[in-house]
């Protein structure tokens, strides 16, 4: 299947807002386990992911884990975002991860688990990503490049149990964040 | 007192507008260069550390730059210090972030850890937003350190403190 055609309807379930947990909630420093795509639970949790995203300004990826939720999913959606060039729109990917990631640049970045803060961080700008579809948990393999590429290293780190804070250049790279989206 | 080649000069207090301006006129009013220096802002005081070089002694720094610490707002403290040579074997850089909750003992015991294994840090910066506290530090560890074994260690000392620990190769791309 072709990722950029998916959209969150696709899961047949209604999405709930959840509250975004922040850190030092434990739950963002421990790896997520592997989900079952087919399982209803996952299912409406994708859903979840991609109704709190919506709701939330700015916000272009949330993790399950940003939720309380401890299991190896998240959303993307950086198809308005200005820095983006490849996207494939709104997806929600299970059991994530890198294949390869290559041309690191350096980029600030914030999270909504962390919402005083940003960091510079050096991400892959060539991209790709493997992982499961939830519902029918087809096999997907995504390139991608710049935003889209930053986006599903923050989250497939999130997933691993690690903040941009893990992965920051240097002790000056930590940034006070000056507006609230 | 007799002039000395380098002084080290600390300005801690209220921040203001012109701080950094009047303290450097002061230095280059006595002939000093300034050398590194690094300023910031903590928990919304000034904070800057310099060192400057010139003909001039301490207790000249201090006089000249008094008038900034005149309405007491302002602590400054200037001292003779010697020429350090620059180490050398470099060890290899890495960064270094502690995040988690709040609780007194969280940087001692990391870098504790750190100097056990024979680490030197070389530059530290920590905040604290709500109940989240962050240390981010670079490390230089000695050539023949097994850093799997000490990012291992400060991941067990990160656990027992219930904060999170990880330890990264920084990498350098020389042009």
């Amino acid at each position: 299947m072709s990722i950029a055609e998916w959209s969150e309807a696709d899961l047949g379930v209604q999405g709930r807002v959840l509250t975004v947990v922040r850190a030092p909630d434990p739950v963002l420093s421990a790896p997520s386990p592997p989900v079952d795509p087919a399982d209803p639970s996952i299912v409406q949790l994708a859903a979840d992911l991609v109704a709190t995203m919506r709701v939330s300004p700015g916000c272009v990826g949330l993790a399950a884990c940003q939720v309380g939720v401890s299991a190896h999913l998240f959303c993307v959606d950086v198809s308005t975002h200005p820095k983006t060039r490849t996207s494939h729109g709104t997806f929600v990917l299970c059991n994530a991860e890198v294949v390869e990631a290559s041309r690191k640049e350096k980029g600030r970045e914030g999270c909504m688990s962390v919402p005083d803060l940003t960091g510079d961080v050096k991400r892959g700008t060539r991209l790709t990503v493997r992982g499961l579809v939830p519902g029918g948990g087809e096999k997907v393999v995504i390139e991608t490049d710049a935003f889209e590429a930053r986006a599903l290293q923050h989250e497939i780190d999130h997933c691993a149990g690690f903040l941009f804070l893990d992965r920051v250049a240097g002790a000056h790279a930590v940034y006070p964040r000056q507006t609230y989206l | 007192m007799e002039p000395v080649s380098l002084i080290a000069v600390t300005v801690i207090g209220h921040d203001r507008p012109g701080i950094i301006a009047d303290a450097t006129a002061g230095l280059a009013g006595l002939g000093l260069n300034l050398e590194d220096s690094t300023m910031t802002l903590l928990r919304g005081h000034f904070a800057m550390m310099l060192i400057c070089r010139g003909d001039s002694s301490p207790a000249a720094v201090e006089d000249a730059l008094a008038p900034l610490a005149a309405d007491g707002r302002l602590l400054v403290s200037a001292r003779a210090v010697p020429d350090e040579d620059e180490p050398g074997t470099p060890g290899r850089p890495y960064a270094l972030t502690v995040h988690g909750g709040d609780r007194p003992g969280i940087v001692s015991a990391v870098t504790r850890a750190v100097a056990e294994a024979g680490g030197n840090i070389t530059d530290l910066t920590t905040r604290l937003t709500g109940e989240l506290y962050v240390a981010v530090a670079e490390v230089d560890l000695p050539a023949d350190a097994d850093e799997h074994a000490v990012a291992a260690r400060l991941r067990e000392v990160g656990a027992d403190l219930g904060v999170g620990v990880t330890l990264r190769s920084q990498e350098t791309d020389v042009l």
